[in-house]
């Protein structure tokens, strides 16, 4: 059983993998040779981590701050009454916001244009 | 503890009775409240609505498909609406709105938690979700591994977090009716539990979608009133605002720091660990992924969706400030004292988790008030329908269909068996919220996220991104975490003590998930590692084909196939 008619969704309910677990599809294999593939998978792995990596550390950074050094976050921002911990309690919330916007914008055109070149050449 | 406002109660009925609370309904610790005429109103235009939606949704929802993945055929931007119309709870826009206005600071604590999940869910899990699966995230976990095994781990930890969700939402929903609509605790249970069952068992994915969009737009739309008057009323100037809060709160400047909340930083890390990736791992939001055509949609819906959740989670903090700046110095929204004075933090009416809907009467009147009780229940109810229909399929799709018919059975039957599954989860929900009536249950949404975060989220992370994965691994991994994760918050001072009336807690944490999601990873990654069975080997070398669907789409169905 190949990838093709594992997510069909019509028709009597198949198992998945079990079946054909040990013999893989060799339109499969081709395509995982493809540069294309490789490229994608590369940039894209990479961006995503990375992307992970900086939510981390700000997210953790963030309760870090709260967990060690809470006079820090008690800062009085520009004189007035807002602390410091409150400006990046809200920067958390508009960083990952932004993040996810940036990974959408890069895969919307980068990794959907590697992504329709490999389709296109898998087709032939 | 739960002796407090019981003789709070008992002391203030005297007084309660005597004293008229002009400015709005009585919404007393215990007591039920008088009826609420304008909420129940607008709260049963909303049930016909929906029930109209379910009507169409029914008549629409014929495949296995149609019934646990809206035949994919959901936009992104609807998609967007109805999984913050699944997130946004009213434990997230009552609680956290409380939080704020008992701690301030700390509040914005679990709403920066329970955000930063959803950057981690796209760039991780969201497309190549997409791209394996069909109904349930177990279809992704069991991809290549062993079907029976990882569908009943799977499916179990599906089952666990919706039962502890189920529970905590069926509680909270029947307080919160005995004191929005002054119906009686029992009532307000069956009534949530006999909607719920309606929405899934006839309207399947379709149906309970748009009751958690139009959730999802009443709320935000609700809240945005509310935040946009609390500012107005201080010339749009957030600076104002605080310090008129800073002012009239008992903890002063405090509240714009740090509190008591986290008290230690293992206890801080630990609790953001379990917001984070107990997103990651809830079955209900997974399951979201496949009603979208494709990996491009999958991916613009976490994008919309963090924009709204973000700005609603704002929205409550505002509110929250609100709270303090405008109810605080206005006796009407406490119960008084013998000589006519009140505790900010402890006296509000109904609890500060009323704080959103007393501040609702303060800036809207009570037809506002009616609105956004409306609005609470709704989310009740939108919330329950998603967990529901998550709990059913894990039922039908993982364990009937693949372990205990092992795939010998038609789309029929297995649709059919879901809504018989439904409708049972449904009956133990209502049983369930019954008997924990008078329990604290403030855990267990804690520990459904913990439990999302120790045993779904590691075996779905690592049977898609690590090649070297086996079913022993994953199955041990996932048992592991989920045992420890459980264990440890029965052993913590919430249960142990708080519920179970032990002297000590022997688990010095309230979150687990510090420590119980690394062990799920470590033993399915030990495990697998020691592995050697020829299934072992056949495993890794079936990542390749899984690799190349999950990165690329190619091999995925088409979501208009039938």
């Amino acid at each position: 059983m190949s990838g093709s008619t594992v997510g069909g969704l019509g028709g009597r309910v198949t198992p998945i993998g079990v079946a054909g677990a040990d013999t893989v599809d060799p339109h499969l294999e081709r395509i995982a040779r493809t540069p294309e593939f490789q490229q994608l998978v590369h940039e894209r792995t990479r961006f995503g981590w990375i992307l992970t990596g900086l939510m981390l550390v700000v997210y953790f950074g963030f309760i870090g701050l709260i967990a060690f050094d809470k006079s820090v976050m008690a800062i009085k921002v520009g004189g007035g009454t807002a602390s410091l911990g409150l400006f990046l309690g809200v920067f958390v919330i508009l960083f990952a916001f932004l993040l996810t916007g940036i990974y959408v914008a890069r895969a919307n055109t980068r990794f959907d244009a590697l992504s329709d070149a490999l389709h296109r050449k898998v087709r032939q | 503890m739960r002796g407090t406002p019981l003789l709070l109660g008992l002391t203030l009925a005297a007084i309660a009775a005597t004293a008229a609370y002009a400015a709005g309904p009585d919404l007393g610790a215990v007591q039920q409240a008088a009826t609420n005429w304008p909420a129940i109103g607008m709260f049963l235009f909303f049930v016909l609505m929906t029930l109209g939606i379910t009507y169409k949704a029914a008549k629409g929802t014929k495949s296995a498909a149609d019934f646990y993945a809206a035949g994919g055929g959901i936009s992104a931007g609807t998609n967007a609406l109805a999984i913050a119309g699944d997130y946004m709870s009213a434990a997230s826009f009552l609680g956290i709105s409380g939080l704020v206005y008992t701690s301030g600071f700390d509040g914005l604590i679990y709403s920066t938690g329970f955000l930063v999940g959803w950057p981690i869910v796209l760039f991780l899990i969201a497309e190549r979700l997409r791209n394996l699966g069909k109904f349930t995230f177990a279809d992704v976990a069991s991809f290549r591994l062993d079907q029976t095994s990882i569908r009943i781990i799977s499916a179990t930890g599906t089952l666990v977090v919706v039962a502890f969700y189920l529970i905590a939402q069926m509680v909270g929903a029947g307080k919160l009716i005995q004191l929005l609509f002054g119906l009686p605790y029992l009532y307000a249970v069956v009534i949530v539990g006999v909607l719920m069952i309606v929405y899934v068992a006839f309207g399947g994915m379709k149906a309970t979608t748009w009751v958690q969009v139009i959730k999802a737009c009443l709320l935000l739309g609700g809240a945005t009133f509310m935040a946009g008057a609390v500012l107005y009323s201080y010339g749009f100037n957030p600076e104002i605002l605080f310090k008129k809060a800073v002012d009239v709160h008992p903890k002063g400047d405090a509240i714009m720091a740090p509190g008591g909340l986290v008290s230690n930083p293992v206890e801080a890390i630990s609790l953001g660990v379990g917001l984070m990736f107990g997103t990651a791992g809830l079955p209900h939001i997974l399951m979201r992924f496949f009603t979208v055509s494709d990996a491009q949609a999958a991916r613009k819906s976490v994008f919309y969706a963090t924009g709204l959740i973000g700005y609603f989670y704002i929205l409550t903090f505002i509110i929250g400030f609100g709270g303090i700046a405008l109810l605080m110095s206005d006796p009407s929204y406490f119960k008084l004292g013998a000589a006519g004075t009140f505790d900010k933090l402890k006296d509000m009416i109904g609890g500060t988790n009323m704080v959103a809907v007393n501040l609702a009467n303060a800036v809207g009147g009570p037809y506002f008030l009616g609105f956004i009780s409306a609005v609470a229940f709704a989310t009740i109810l939108a919330v329950v329908a998603g967990l529901t229909l998550a709990g059913a399929s894990a039922v039908s799709h993982d364990l009937y269909a693949q372990v205990i018919a092992r795939g010998r059975t038609t789309e029929t039957a297995e649709v059919r068996l879901s809504k018989i599954a439904a409708v049972f989860i449904g009956i133990v929900a209502i049983v369930l919220g019954y008997i924990f009536e008078n329990q604290n249950v403030a855990f267990m949404v804690g520990l459904a996220f913990s439990v999302a975060a120790s045993c779904n989220f590691p075996v779905l992370a690592m049977s898609i991104l690590w090649r070297g994965t086996t079913t022993w691994g994953a199955l041990t991994g996932g048992l592991v975490g989920l045992v420890a994760a459980v264990t440890m918050v029965v052993l913590s001072k919430a249960v142990w003590v708080t519920t179970l009336g032990h002297a000590a807690a022997l688990f010095p944490y309230d979150n687990p998930a510090l420590f119980s999601m690394p062990l799920a990873f470590a033993t399915i990654w030990l495990v697998s590692l020691m592995d050697r069975s020829r299934r072992a080997q056949r495993e890794r070398a079936a990542f390749e084909a899984q690799f190349v669907r999950s990165e690329t789409g190619i091999g995925a169905s088409g979501a208009h196939a039938h």
